[in-house]
């Protein structure tokens, strides 16, 4: 079947790609193993220091590879330094009272440390994002058609003819019905789901070889929740582009990412392949998250297992496990000793005493 | 089958849309609820379930008169609602009582717990022993008994949400309508307040109208659920049966537009994408109000005739003209691609 993508009325149109080099677009994603990832995070620590508070260490050793075409996701509760990880990634975070420590290697250049009209050549052409609310990422008072030619004109060799043209492509590619009406509209004309798709529109406008998506449907409704993520899905697939996912939702990630990375307090707790996490989860809080979210093939009063305590009941890394306090398998060790993220076949864990490796199937799935 | 606590019939609650400088002139009218029929059995947890802006807290609200009824019944406890004024009313409303979304737009930051908990004693005029009163409440939602004497601001979102729901149960009423009560909050604690939830009916004998657009938590706390689409139920049927046999065509797509943190299920599913979005409920599409979305969507009927609420199976009931073609299989829902060949060029 040829690719196809639905646009907001639901109707699958072919995809001919985000701009004209069909033939390469149709490369597949790449096999994994030993190449050079995209994107190499290693040891990435941001610390947020305001004079007269206490610094709040939001990303905590952090390290993580995505390979070329990859679908890799973020997850974590509220606070679990989702976002300052993609922020310090795309080299979008404040530079006063923030300190930046480790690597963020993108094909072969370090990002840290770069000068801003650097980062700025290669946001947007090489690497874009697309953030949970559209409204603030959109400039209200800049009509689509000039957020669109910007980009275009910023990072390509084009005419201003062309581009404008290019824009009301654009447009039409992330399923806008109408487009050469609605491109000369402003943000505050459309639905969350049109704007949705038209920062979409502008984070692929130069076919970036790397996109972060901040919870971009965490606005939604579910239903357009679902148009949107097949939208990325589709749009990510046919061009390449290697998707890094951050949501709090599991149930996303399930459908959509190669790999998984379970943030807790800052740090990554557990990385897996998706299937082996979901079906085998060994960190007592992805375990535990797993239990405690009622699902829809659920039967009526299955019980759910909740997690005690709360996301602010935690341990400083530096004294121990985050999560003990919370833990239902904690012992003295977990509140005297920092657990390292140690690789445990495929997968890497961050915990002194794992949950036991699942013998029957996941629950529900019966 | 019990007898029922709650009974609406024909409600609607329309908003005056208004113009002009002094605003005097009504243009028209936001359709927020247009016609809902519902009955909530005691003792049982009937969920409604909708997207944003579908209706729900209006009707959640119309049922508790915080907003004015525009038509139809409220029947409580053999007593219809719109009809009762003043004294009448204030003494019904005891037995009904909300929980909210939002933990900390609903309590006073300024009241102590202890404040908060006591004071819809004080405003019904009911005697109570204070200390005792408040410390049993706290132990019922699994709060310390320290908790009294803190402020909103220095408990978590979970917590707060527990002092939400003792605030609720505090005048021991027959009936409580929670409106998103875990939206909110983090996923790792939203089962602490449905298992909550579930305890103190069971202890408390409550019956509930717990109001989500989340369909995984409305499954899982309901034994009756209704789904809402833009001011009316479109089908409405017990947990189970809903979820084995959706009718509806948005309670299908519904359904299947939410996501199952399973890969084995994810991969296997089909999606049924729905089309544009969600139309006003100041401008309703005529006929079914779903048609412009359906995937179902016939030339006959759909455009120009309402489907009213019937009863497809037994304990079933959807608000569809082709329910029974959909169950039988004999109507198939339009593939996105066929939709594409007829649809608009481009
Ligand atoms: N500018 C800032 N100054 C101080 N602390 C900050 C700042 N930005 C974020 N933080 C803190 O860093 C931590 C991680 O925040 P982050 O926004 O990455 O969380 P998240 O996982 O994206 O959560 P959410 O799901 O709520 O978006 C939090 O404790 C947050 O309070
Ligand atoms: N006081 C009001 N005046 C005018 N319109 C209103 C008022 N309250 C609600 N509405 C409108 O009525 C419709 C239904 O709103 P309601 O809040 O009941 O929806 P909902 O299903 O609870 O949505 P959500 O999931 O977003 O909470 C919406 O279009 C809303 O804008
Ligand atoms: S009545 Fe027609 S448009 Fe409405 S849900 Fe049924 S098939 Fe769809
Ligand atoms: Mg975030
Ligand atoms: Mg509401």
């Amino acid at each position: 079947m040829r690719p196809s993508i639905p646009n907001s009325d639901g109707e699958r149109m072919p995809v001919e790609y985000l701009d004209d080099h069909p033939a390469e677009a149709t490369r597949v994603r790449p096999d994994r193993g030993g190449e050079t990832p995209l994107l190499r995070v290693d040891n990435l620590s941001v610390t947020f220091s305001h004079h007269g508070s206490k610094p709040v260490f939001a990303v905590d050793e952090v390290s993580f590879d995505v390979q070329a075409g990859e679908h890799v996701g973020l997850v974590g509760e509220s606070g679990s330094g989702k976002s300052v990880t993609s922020l310090a990634v795309m080299g979008l975070l404040p530079t006063r009272g923030v300190q930046v420590q480790g690597s963020v290697n993108f094909d072969g250049r370090e990002l840290i440390g770069l000068e801003t009209s650097q980062l700025r050549d290669l946001r947007g052409a090489e690497m874009a994002m697309v953030f949970q609310d559209p409204m603030t990422s959109l400039n209200p008072v800049i009509n689509i058609e000039r957020q669109l030619t910007e980009v275009l004109l910023r990072h390509r060799e084009i005419s201003k003819n062309d581009a404008r043209t290019e824009a009301v492509d654009l447009l039409n590619k992330v399923g806008i019905p109408d487009p050469a009406r609605r491109v000369s509209e402003y943000p505050h004309q459309l639905s969350g789901g049109m704007r949705q798709r038209v920062l979409i529109a502008i984070a692929l406008a130069c076919r970036p070889r790397l996109l972060i998506a901040d919870e971009p449907t965490t606005a939604l409704d579910v239903t357009i929740q679902a148009q949107i993520l097949e939208l990325l899905k589709e749009l990510v697939t046919t061009t390449g582009t290697a998707l890094v996912m951050i949501t709090h939702d599991l149930g996303i990630v399930a459908g959509l990412c190669d790999r998984v990375h379970v943030m807790y307090s800052g740090r990554i707790v557990e990385s897996s392949e998706r299937r082996t996490l979901f079906a085998d989860p060994r960190h007592p809080y992805t375990g535990g998250l797993m239990a405690s979210i009622p699902r829809l093939d659920q039967r009526r009063g299955e019980p759910l297992t909740p997690i005690p305590g709360s996301p602010t009941d935690t341990l400083p890394w530096s004294q121990g496990c985050a999560f003990a306090p919370r833990c239902p398998h904690a012992q003295g060790d977990c509140r005297m000793e920092t657990p390292r993220l140690e690789p445990l076949g495929n997968r890497a864990l961050r915990c002194f005493h794992p949950l036991p490796p699942t013998q029957t199937k996941p629950r529900g799935s019966s | 089958m019990t007898e029922p606590l709650l009974q609406i019939r024909g409600l609607k609650v329309h908003f005056p849309i208004k113009k002009g400088i002094l605003l005097d002139r009504q243009v028209g009218a936001v359709k927020a609820v247009d016609g809902v029929d519902l009955d909530v059995a005691k003792g049982q947890t009937v969920g409604l379930v909708g997207e944003s802006g579908c209706g729900k807290s209006t009707l959640g609200r119309a049922v508790l008169r915080l907003t004015d009824i525009t038509e139809g019944q409220v029947i409580f406890d053999g007593e219809d609602l719109a009809q009762l004024k003043g004294e009448a009313l204030r003494k019904k409303r005891r037995s009904m009582q909300m929980v909210f979304q939002d933990p900390m737009a609903s309590l006073n930051p300024r009241q102590s717990v202890e404040t908060i908990l006591t004071e819809p004693l004080r405003a019904h005029g009911i005697q109570y022993d204070r200390k005792n009163r408040v410390q049993e409440l706290l132990k019922l939602v699994g709060l310390p008994g320290s908790a009294a004497n803190r402020y909103p601001h220095e408990f978590s979102g979970g917590q707060r949400q527990r002092i939400g729901i003792a605030r609720a149960v505090a005048l021991e009423p027959d009936l409580v309508i929670a409106d998103e009560p875990v939206s909110a909050l983090d996923v790792s604690i939203q089962a602490q307040v449905l298992n909550l939830l579930e305890e103190l009916q069971e202890r408390l004998g409550l019956t509930y109208l717990v109001i989500a657009h989340d369909l995984a938590v409305v499954r899982h706390v309901s034994d009756q659920v209704a789904v809402m689409y833009l001011g009316s139920i479109v089908e409405q049927a017990s947990s189970d049966e809903l979820y084995a046999k959706p009718l509806h065509p948005y309670t299908i797509s519904l359904m299947s537009a939410v996501p199952v943190p399973d890969p084995e299920v994810e991969d296997r599913r089909e999606r049924i994408l729905l089309s544009g979005d969600l139309p006003s409920p100041a401008n309703p599409p005529p006929g079914c109000r779903f048609h412009t979305r359906c995937p179902y969507r016939q030339e006959i009927r759909c455009h120009d005739e309402r489907p009213a609420l019937r009863l497809i199976e037994p304990g079933h009931t959807a608000a569809c003209h082709y329910a029974e073609e959909i169950l039988s299989g004999a109507i198939r829902p339009r593939q996105a691609d066929e939709t594409f060949a007829a649809g608009p060029s481009r």
